[in-house]
C-alpha cells in the first residue's frame, strides 16, 4: 500500500509541477481524489494555505473544528482538514516536518503596523496574497478565514503564551494533501521579514499535483 | 430564581444604558456604541459564552482570533488585553475580569457536536445561534469567524493536546469589555462545545451597557505594550 503511494508520486507522472516564487499567491482546483504537495525547498518557509469545497465556496476550512475534531493544535500525517459544516476537505497523506502550525493565522498590512511599527503597513504580506489569489474565482476579504501555515512552527504553552520561534522544517520537506471533494486551494508563499517564520529569508516552493491514483 | 438580576453592580445605575438578562441556549446581538462598555455576568455558573464582533459601520472588519494572540503573545485573554479586528484595530478592551478563562481556540458548538453529547433533540447550539442572529442583519455564514469562549477553560498540553478544565467560572464573575469603535457584539449563551456533561444545562447571563469613562492617559489597555499603542493609534485614526 505505502509503495503503491509511493509509485503514485512520481513527479513524472504529476499533472502540474511548478516552482512558485518567494512572496507569491497560488490557487487552483484540487478535484476530489488529486493530491497537492508542498515542498519546503530552501526550508523555514511558512506557506499560508486555505481551502474551500470548489462546488460552493461558502464552505470552507475551519481551525476550530478542525483542532477541536482531533484535540490537538498541531497538524501532521493523518490529520483531517475539516470545514465550517464538519465535513473532511483535505487529509494529510504524508509529512516529513511533523508539525504545522493552525493558531498564528496570517500577517496583513494592518497587523504588521501593529506588531513591527506603523512604517511596516507598506510591506507585502500574506492577506494581500490571499485577496489575489481568491478574486478570479470572485472571492474577497468575506472569504478569509483563520489559515494554516504549513511548515511554521507556533508553540503554545499552557498558560497559553504563544511566539512564532524558529522554524522546524528542513530543506525538502514535503507535505502531501489529498483532497476529500472537489477543492479550491489558495496559497500565499509568506513574505514576512521581521519574525523568524521564513529565517528572515522568504524562499521559493515546489507545487505538485497528481491525478486520482 | 434564574432569571432576576440578583447582582449588586458598582456601576453608577443613571450611566446604565441597557440591562438585560439571556437565558441559557438563547441568542444575543447588540451594537456597543463606542465609549461605552458591555458587561457579560455569569450569574449562575457559566459553561461558556459563544461571542463574535464586528466593527459595526462597516462589518467586513470582524474580530480575529489569530491576530489578537499572536500581537499580544498569548491566547488567552485576561484584564488589560484587547480584542484585535483583522484590520489591525481595537474593537474591545478587557477592562475588569473577574473569571480570566476565556477559550479563543475551540470554537462553536453545532446540532452534531450537541447530539453527540446530549442524544437527539432540539439542543440549541452557537453555530446555529451565530447563523440566526446574524441573518437577522442580513450577515451569515461568511461572517462567523473563529469566535471566542467566555468564561471558558481549554489548555494547551505539551504536544498541542487541547484539554477542557471544568469548573473554570462561578456565579458572579463578570467581563467587562469597553467598545473602542462601534461594536456589534453577537453572543450565544450555549455550553462550551467541549463540556463533556452528557445532560444540557446552559445557564443564564446577565448583559449590562454603560456609559463608562473616557480612557484616563495611563489607561491599562492603551498602553499595555508598544503594539498596544500602535493598535490604538489605527483605531482612534477611524474617529477623527
Amino acid at each position: 500500500m505505502v509503495l503503491a503511494v509511493e509509485q503514485t508520486l512520481n513527479p513524472d507522472r504529476a499533472i502540474y509541477n511548478q516552482v512558485l516564487p518567494a512572496r507569491k499567491p497560488w490557487s487552483q482546483v484540487i478535484k476530489k481524489g488529486q493530491i497537492l504537495r508542498i515542498v519546503d525547498l530552501g526550508g523555514n518557509q511558512a506557506v499560508d494555505f486555505l481551502v474551500y469545497n470548489a462546488d460552493d465556496t461558502s464552505e470552507r476550512y475551519s481551525a476550530p473544528d478542525t483542532i477541536r475534531n482531533q484535540r490537538n493544535i498541531f497538524l501532521t500525517t493523518g490529520s483531517k482538514l475539516y470545514s465550517n459544516d464538519g465535513n473532511v476537505l483535505m487529509t494529510i497523506l504524508n509529512d516529513t516536518c511533523g508539525r504545522h502550525d493552525t493558531s498564528g493565522g496570517a500577517c496583513s498590512c494592518e497587523s504588521n503596523s501593529v506588531r513591527f511599527g506603523l512604517d511596516k503597513r507598506w510591506q507585502h504580506a500574506c492577506v494581500e496574497n490571499f485577496l489575489m489569489a481568491v478574486a478570479p474565482y470572485g472571492m474577497g476579504k468575506r472569504d478569509l478565514v483563520s489559515n494554516i501555515n504549513f511548515f511554521m512552527n507556533v508553540p503554545v504553552s499552557k498558560d497559553g503564551t504563544l511566539e512564532i520561534v524558529d522554524g522546524i522544517s528542513e530543506p525538502g520537506s514535503t507535505v502531501d494533501l489529498k483532497a476529500e471533494m472537489n477543492t479550491l486551494v489558495a496559497i500565499s508563499n509568506c513574505p514576512q521579514m521581521n519574525n523568524p517564520c521564513n529565517a528572515y529569508n522568504p524562499t521559493p516552493i515546489q507545487l505538485i499535483v497528481w491525478d486520482t491514483p | 430564581m434564574s432569571m432576576e438580576k440578583t447582582e449588586t453592580l458598582d456601576i453608577d445605575p443613571a450611566l446604565i444604558t441597557w440591562d438585560e438578562v439571556i437565558p441559557g441556549g438563547n441568542y444575543w446581538s447588540r451594537v456597543i456604541k463606542k465609549g461605552t462598555t458591555l458587561r457579560i455576568v455569569d450569574l449562575e455558573g457559566s459553561t461558556g459564552v459563544s461571542m463574535l464582533c464586528y466593527n459595526a459601520d462597516n462589518v467586513i472588519e470582524r474580530y480575529n482570533a489569530a491576530d489578537t494572540a499572536k500581537i499580544q503573545f498569548n491566547a488567552f485573554l485576561k484584564k488589560g488585553m484587547v480584542l484585535y479586528s483583522d484590520m489591525g484595530r481595537v474593537l474591545f478592551s478587557i477592562t475588569e475580569d473577574t473569571c480570566s478563562h476565556h477559550d479563543t481556540l475551540a470554537g462553536c458548538s453545532n446540532a452534531v457536536t450537541n447530539s453527540a453529547k446530549y442524544g437527539e433533540g432540539d439542543w440549541k447550539n452557537a453555530r446555529d445561534n451565530f447563523i440566526l442572529a446574524l441573518a437577522k442583519r442580513n450577515m451569515g455564514k461568511k461572517d462567523i469567524m473563529p469566535n471566542l469562549n467566555l468564561f471558558a477553560q481549554v489548555v494547551v498540553e505539551k504536544e498541542g493536546e487541547l484539554k477542557w478544565i471544568e469548573g473554570a467560572s462561578k456565579p458572579g464573575n463578570f467581563i467587562d469589555l469597553r467598545a473602542e469603535m462601534n461594536v456589534l457584539v453577537v453572543l450565544s449563551n450555549c455550553p462550551h462545545v467541549l463540556e463533556p456533561k452528557s445532560v444540557y444545562e446552559p445557564s443564564p447571563i446577565r448583559v449590562v451597557v454603560w456609559n463608562s469613562l473616557a480612557p484616563a492617559a495611563a489607561d491599562l489597555c492603551r498602553t499595555a505594550n508598544p503594539e498596544a499603542i500602535r493598535g490604538f493609534q489605527n483605531t482612534d485614526a477611524l474617529f477623527v
